[in-house]
């Protein structure tokens, strides 16, 4: 017996990322424009949905939910009367910890893709893992609230560094919390420097026009 | 948690190439920009060769350390503190040369030796 040693020089991601230029064919036929929400869990990824798409005038938007299990995400975002599509990772492998362009492949033909303008895909409550998986988005938004600390971006460089903008939110407590804005800023400007970023409150609407106006901009590519 | 996601991905990157051949050794480059744990990744790669040609196989593991060049001044210099801005001028354009890697370099596979029949 021996070895023969194969030349391979592949990206690891290079299937994901196939997968994903297929899906984005697909919103972009449809003039779908697709936003990947991404943030840790309770950074307030489905409170700013809520608050944001209720009031989105002159847009037809719709949500694909991806949680682990349940559909409590889901159900709040009912109310808005916008079209939510559910996928739960637990059925792949002991619960995805992210979405991936598969998981996000295999739900396009339960969305309504002709009756919407904006999809907004909120992803699995993570910082690490999304970051690497491209499902076919046209732009990638994370939460990142102020009560998860000033040293997020340094700690968590590839999900910073791969956004098209940065939603600080629940800046309600600032008040209330040591959290340093202008040192969290600065560590956000060293990781991404001049990174689109909107302060936020879901709680007291502080913040929600101008993040609905930057829908509003990137459904209207 | 996502080196489940990046094994299962190189198993099946490697299967792609293998030929259906029993791989001894994958020999994998993984740039530090992208927060892969190689003692875990090594880990879930075990658990999901299992069943494929990749059992049994050694995961290699090249860590890149991640090199910026400023587009401004020209300077270089390899990032040991997350800071995308150029320690020499101060510019933001600034340009990752490397540390962004995560790619399946080579394979090895065993082979069946032929038996040389010596001639009459």
């Amino acid at each position: 017996m021996h070895r023969t040693a194969v030349k391979v020089l592949e990206d690891v991601l290079d299937a994901n990322g196939t997968i994903a230029r297929a899906n984005r064919d697909d919103f972009d036929r449809h003039g779908v424009a697709v936003v990947n929400l991404m943030g840790s869990p309770g950074a307030g990824k489905t409170a700013l949905l809520e608050a944001s798409l209720r009031g989105l005038e002159g847009i037809r938007a719709g949500v694909l939910e991806g949680d682990v299990q349940g559909t409590l995400d889901a159900d709040r975002l009912a109310s808005l009367h916008v079209p939510v599509t559910q996928i739960n990772t637990d059925p792949s492998f002991g619960g995805e910890c992210h979405l991936d362009a598969n998981m996000v492949r295999s739900a396009i033909p339960s969305l309504p893709l002709a009756e919407i303008d904006l999809l907004v895909i909120e992803n699995v409550g993570n910082l690490v893992c999304p970051a690497e998986f491209v499902v076919g988005e046209d732009a990638r938004v994370m939460v990142s609230s102020v009560t998860e600390g000033e040293d997020k971006p340094v700690k968590y460089p590839l999900m910073f560094r791969t956004v098209d903008l940065v939603l600080v939110s629940k800046i309600d407590l600032l008040p209330h919390l040591d959290f340093d804005l202008d040192r969290y800023l600065g560590n956000l400007d060293s990781v991404h420097p001049g990174v689109e970023r909107i302060l936020v409150s879901a709680r007291t609407g502080e913040g929600i026009d101008a993040w609905r106006d930057w829908l509003l901009r990137t459904a209207a590519g | 948690m996502h080196e489940l996601s990046i094994a299962s991905a190189v198993v099946a990157t490697v299967e792609k190439h293998a030929g259906g051949r029993a791989v001894e050794v994958v020999n994998l480059r993984v740039g530090t920009l992208r927060q892969v744990v190689p003692d875990s990744l090594e880990f879930y790669f075990g658990f999901v060769a299992d069943g494929t040609v990749c059992e049994g196989a050694r995961l290699e593991i090249e860590v890149v350390p991640a090199a910026l060049r400023c587009d401004a001044c020209g300077a270089g210099w390899e990032l040991e503190e997350p800071v995308f801005r150029c320690a020499a001028c101060g510019s933001t354009h600034v340009e990752v040369v490397a540390g962004e890697e995560l790619q399946v370099e080579s394979i090895e596979i065993r082979e069946e030796e032929v038996a040389c029949i010596a001639p009459q």
